[in-house]
């Protein structure tokens, strides 16, 4: 376990995993809506408060996995219950834990029926999601992965819109056919190592190319469905327009960033030769996402779809980061992947606080609002500006990193990513066109409460923090990621050779 | 070179903000609301002033906002380059604030609350933009000036005023997006820092940067700040004629062009620098190119009977004066250059001020409109005289002070060809403005309409239009004060 410094007393992760889990199971014997409501909100402030000696107690100065755990779990099969935390995985713990009191507060009113029952597949979620960040064992984390899918399922199929059947299926057969592919992986690898499952152990061992690159592959189409990557980003907009409004948030905040999280913890170092040798095609399926994404983002006169789409490009912006390899990139990949949870969930939690309002998605149907929401529309413009990449914003500064990182990387295709940047602001300022100005308004609807001005202000909070002094956020990132890139480059030398190693694979 | 850290620049560039901000809250009562606009622009102008004696005493003021990563910074720096525009931004503010109190009760336009706030706000970002020490902290400025003011040129919400808007947003973001934003990451990917140098000649790039890449770079910011409006990326601006007029005056005289020509020009000098730019000779050329904008613009004002449109295409023209003077690369041709940042802004401000006193009036917005309007008028069309007669650069007025020192450098860089630009371009001022000033006095009114029952607009926008036609005159016989920071900038 030398890759483990572990955790003197206070089990803080395991915790952070069971606290949500044994807050459903008492909340299964709750009665009353009421009662769940509070219970949840309780249950996840409580998490997101426990989070929180994380990131105070998280020495930079290390690479090493901090507030380590161990124990032996399937004995017979070597499978272990091993958690840790690095500079990657810290900030997406603490984004999780943090988003989820704000889904349970989006959901107050928006939720009608069936209000335990939702309650607890968020909190199921969350323990889900928190261990994929945490877990070290792959067998662990495998299994955490698609416990993930159930409770996201049922958010869409019981709570979605109208096409939520065909929505939920669509979601659930593409992750699926991901995470099948990772099973496979995952076993070979888990043979190739001696019958052990501890992912630290997996990096930087001397795989044959033709095994890295297998392996890549397989990871590659679980994580890219995830991401999601362009050309299987198809069920993203489908799930996202049937999801309740916290299904939108924790799938945009959290589980897209488990597709590039993968990348990050899985690809780059178990495979580095193999990242070398694909990496770049799949820089250019990210430009395709970024292009792509923003035209279909501007086309839109759904709302929600509109915002669905704007994250296809920005994530395509975070594997753009990812597989140019170098620090700007990847430190600007991890910290946009933050920006996108801060700003594309308050995006998702404002249309639903629309929606609860008029009960339509449609742009033309709220145009001339700011004359009767001015606090709506001050939170809207914001995180739109946010979302477009404004300077002093957060996502600017994410934006910034990852094409210094390209640009260093490869000027051509940094810059076939700034039309991307530009029709981000087009969609973006369109929208905000028709809000803010065009049409009559709607003297009808009345201006937020104080419930939900409570849920967005955290998030505008984080979007001037992170734009302004990111360095908080930065610092814990630099150890990791100069471990990450030279655990990548480490074989730099066989990649040279790796046209014709590509001609060798079958 | 003195360096001083000081927080005065911080409250400055606040001063707007914490306007707007109050200026929203008091909406309600618009008495309460003007009061805030114009003591926010009073108590930024004297801010800004009490800093011109430490600037000209050849210190520079530094203020260090935030850190974003290793090389960017959020940095304020007043240095006498700065000075030029912070003072005629903050001082025509003042004068603005009043005249669109005038304006915009005479009229009974509606929201005037987002029309105060967002003024505010566009004042914040030029002031953000003068102060800015390096290219991220002016960008980010350049971005927010952007922004406030497309509720201003959409003020009217009609299909006209969207459109002009559209155009207006299209335009700047694309460019600051597609041009800047690249230009800005490849100079911090080359040299690792976005501050700008002390003085004008070093510029941030080392000799190792290949000079094809430098040169690329540096179109990008030319075209990049697209509101210097130069041709061929200067359409937004006629578009933005739909706006009030006190935007128009705003947007075409202090704060959305000279953002961009002061960005323009603090990139060539502080980025770029004089010796990168003569080793790679990109001075002449682009004297040339943005001469044939003088040229066109001129052309086209010729063309127009609106009164506002001539007034935006003078200005597309007179914007490329200052890009031409600096791009000389001399002396003289600098200084011609950035006084006539100065020097066109109180003019042209008073042209717009006095096209506004007129539409107000009499809601006449074409030249042939106007004959004979002049006597029953004679404070606004006198300040127009005086006004149109800077712009053309007639001795005693301060247009005057710029022809004079650009033909100077344009001398010692030994180039006829721009002296024949400046020539012709006189020639066609006097042709677009003299006629309108002629016709207005000595023009007859029609017949039909003897201009009965009009006089001159209210005393708050009579009052403002009065006082910058009178700077202009000041200025140009008494050029010393812009001149003083303008030698301390070419040092």
């Amino acid at each position: 376990m030398d890759f483990l410094i572990m955790n003197e007393g206070f089990p803080l992760l395991s915790c952070l995993i069971f606290l949500p889990l044994v807050g459903a199971l008492i909340l299964l014997f709750l009665p009353g809506e009421g009662l769940a409501r509070m219970w949840s909100l309780l249950v996840t402030l409580a998490t997101a408060v426990l989070s929180f000696p994380l990131y105070t107690g998280f020495d930079p100065n290390t690479a090493l996995y901090q507030f380590g755990e161990h124990k032996e779990w399937i004995p017979s099969l070597n499978i272990n219950y091993t958690l840790g935390i690095d500079g990657i995985s810290l900030l997406l713990v603490l984004l999780t834990t943090f988003i989820m009191p704000l889904c349970v507060l989006g959901s107050w009113t928006y939720i009608q029926k069936r209000v335990k029952e939702f309650m607890i597949s968020l909190l199921i979620m969350e323990t889900a999601m928190i261990g994929v960040f945490v877990a070290l064992d792959f067998a662990l984390f495998y299994i955490l992965w698609e416990a993930m899918l159930i409770p996201m399922y049922l958010l869409i199929a019981v709570w979605g819109g109208p096409r939520k059947t065909y929505a939920s299926i669509k979601f659930f057969l593409y992750t699926l056919a991901g995470s099948v592919m990772l099973l496979v992986a995952i076993i070979a690898l888990y043979l190739h190592n001696d019958y052990s499952f501890s992912i630290p152990q997996m990096m930087g061992q001397d795989y044959s190319l033709t095994f890295q690159i297998w392996v890549f592959l397989a990871f590659c189409l679980a994580f890219a469905i995830k991401v999601p990557m362009f050309p299987v980003h198809t069920w993203l907009p489908a799930a996202h327009v049937e999801a309740p409004t916290a299904g939108s948030v924790v799938l945009a905040s959290v589980l897209l960033k488990m597709g590039t999280y993968g990348f990050l913890r899985f690809c780059l170092p178990i495979t580095p030769e193999a990242t070398h040798v694909i990496g770049p095609y799949l820089l250019f399926l990210s430009i395709a996402g970024i292009i792509y994404g923003g035209l279909t983002a501007l086309a839109q006169s759904d709302m929600k779809k509109l915002v669905a789409y704007s994250s296809v490009g920005h994530m395509g912006f975070v594997t753009l980061g990812i597989f140019v390899l170098n620090k700007n990139g990847i430190e600007g990949a991890i910290l946009q992947m933050i920006n996108h949870g801060v700003t594309t969930g308050a995006l998702f939690l404002c249309i639903g606080m629309l929606y609860e309002r008029t009960h339509s998605r449609e742009i033309s149907d709220h145009s001339g609002i700011a004359k009767n929401l001015p606090i709506f529309v001050t939170f809207l413009t914001i995180f739109s500006l946010s979302s477009l990449a404004f300077p002093a914003t957060n996502s600017f500064v994410g934006e910034f990193l990852i094409l210094a990182g390209a640009f260093s990387h490869n000027k051509i295709i940094a810059g076939m990513a700034i039309p991307g940047a530009i029709l981000a602001a087009a969609y973006m300022f369109r929208l905000l066109q028709y809000v803010l100005f065009k049409g009559p308004g709607r003297p009808d609807l009345a201006d937020l409460n104080m419930r939900e001005i409570a849920t967005l202000a955290p998030l505008l909070v984080f979007v001037f923090w992170i734009g302004l002094a990111p360095e908080p956020f930065m610092n814990v990132m630099h150890s990791s990621v100069d471990h990450l890139i030279e655990q990548v480059n480490l074989v730099k030398h066989v990649a040279e050779s790796a046209p014709i190693a590509i001609a060798m694979v079958p | 070179m003195e360096t001083i850290i000081c927080s005065r620049l911080l409250l400055a560039l606040l001063a707007p903000l914490v306007g707007s901000i109050f200026v929203m809250l008091t909406g309600k009562n618009p008495n309460v609301r003007e009061s805030c606009s114009l003591v926010a622009a009073v108590v930024t102008f004297s801010i800004v002033i009490s800093l011109t004696g430490q600037v000209l005493d050849g210190a520079q003021l530094y203020y260090n906002i935030f850190n974003i990563v290793p090389g960017v910074t959020i940095t304020l720096r007043a240095d006498a380059f700065s000075m030029i525009f912070a003072l005629i931004a903050s001082c025509l503010w003042v004068g603005a604030s009043i005249y669109s109190m005038g304006y915009m009760r005479g009229l009974h336009e509606h929201a005037q609350t987002r029309f105060n706030a967002c003024f505010a706000i566009a004042i914040f970002g030029a002031i953000g933009v003068a102060f800015s020490d390096n290219f991220f902290t002016m960008y980010l400025f350049y971005e927010i000036v952007s922004v406030s003011t497309y509720p201003l040129v959409a003020h009217h919400e009609d299909e006209e005023g969207f459109e002009g808007a559209k155009k207006y947003m299209l335009y700047l973001t694309t460019t600051a997006k597609g041009l800047l934003l690249p230009a800005m990451i490849l100079i911090y990917v080359l040299t690792g820092t976005l501050d700008f140098p002390h003085d004008i000649y070093s510029g941030i790039f080392s000799g190792d940067v290949s000079s094809a890449l430098v040169t690329m770079l540096y179109i990008f910011c030319l075209f990049g700040f697209a509101k210097n409006g130069v041709m061929p990326v200067h359409h937004w601006l006629p578009g933005a004629m739909v706006a009030p007029t006190p935007v128009s005056a705003l947007l075409h005289a202090v704060a959305v062009v000279k953002v961009g020509v002061f960005c323009t020009t603090r990139t060539m000098l502080y980025v770029f620098g004089v010796d990168t730019m003569s080793a790679l000779n990109l001075g002449i050329p682009t004297a040339y190119f943005v001469g044939f904008t003088i040229i066109m613009a001129s052309v086209i004002a010729l063309s127009k009977d609106n009164l506002k449109a001539r007034l935006a295409y003078s200005t597309v023209s007179q914007l490329s004066y200052i890009i031409l003077g600096v791009a000389l690369l001399t002396p003289a041709g600098i200084s011609g250059g950035l006084v006539h940042i100065a020097n066109h802004a109180f003019s042209k401000i008073t042209l717009f001020f006095c096209a506004g006193a007129i539409y107000v009036a009499t809601h006449k917005k074409n030249i042939s409109d106007m004959h004979g309007l002049g006597r029953k008028m004679p404070f606004t069309f006198g300040a127009f005289a005086i006004a149109s007669l800077s712009m053309i650069g007639v001795p005693g007025v301060a247009g005057f002070i710029t022809k004079w020192q650009l033909l100077m450098g344009t001398l010692q860089a030994h180039e006829l060809g721009i002296i024949v630009i400046l020539l012709a371009s006189t020639l066609l001022n006097v042709g677009y403005f003299a006629p309108v000033t002629f016709k207005a006095f000595f023009g007859k009114p029609p017949e039909d309409e003897p201009y009965t029952g009009i006089q001159e607009a209210s005393m708050a926008m009579v009052i403002p239009l009065c006082i910058t036609a009178f700077v202009s005159v000041v200025i140009g016989i008494y050029p010393d004060f812009f001149m003083n920071f303008v030698k301390a900038v070419i040092g």
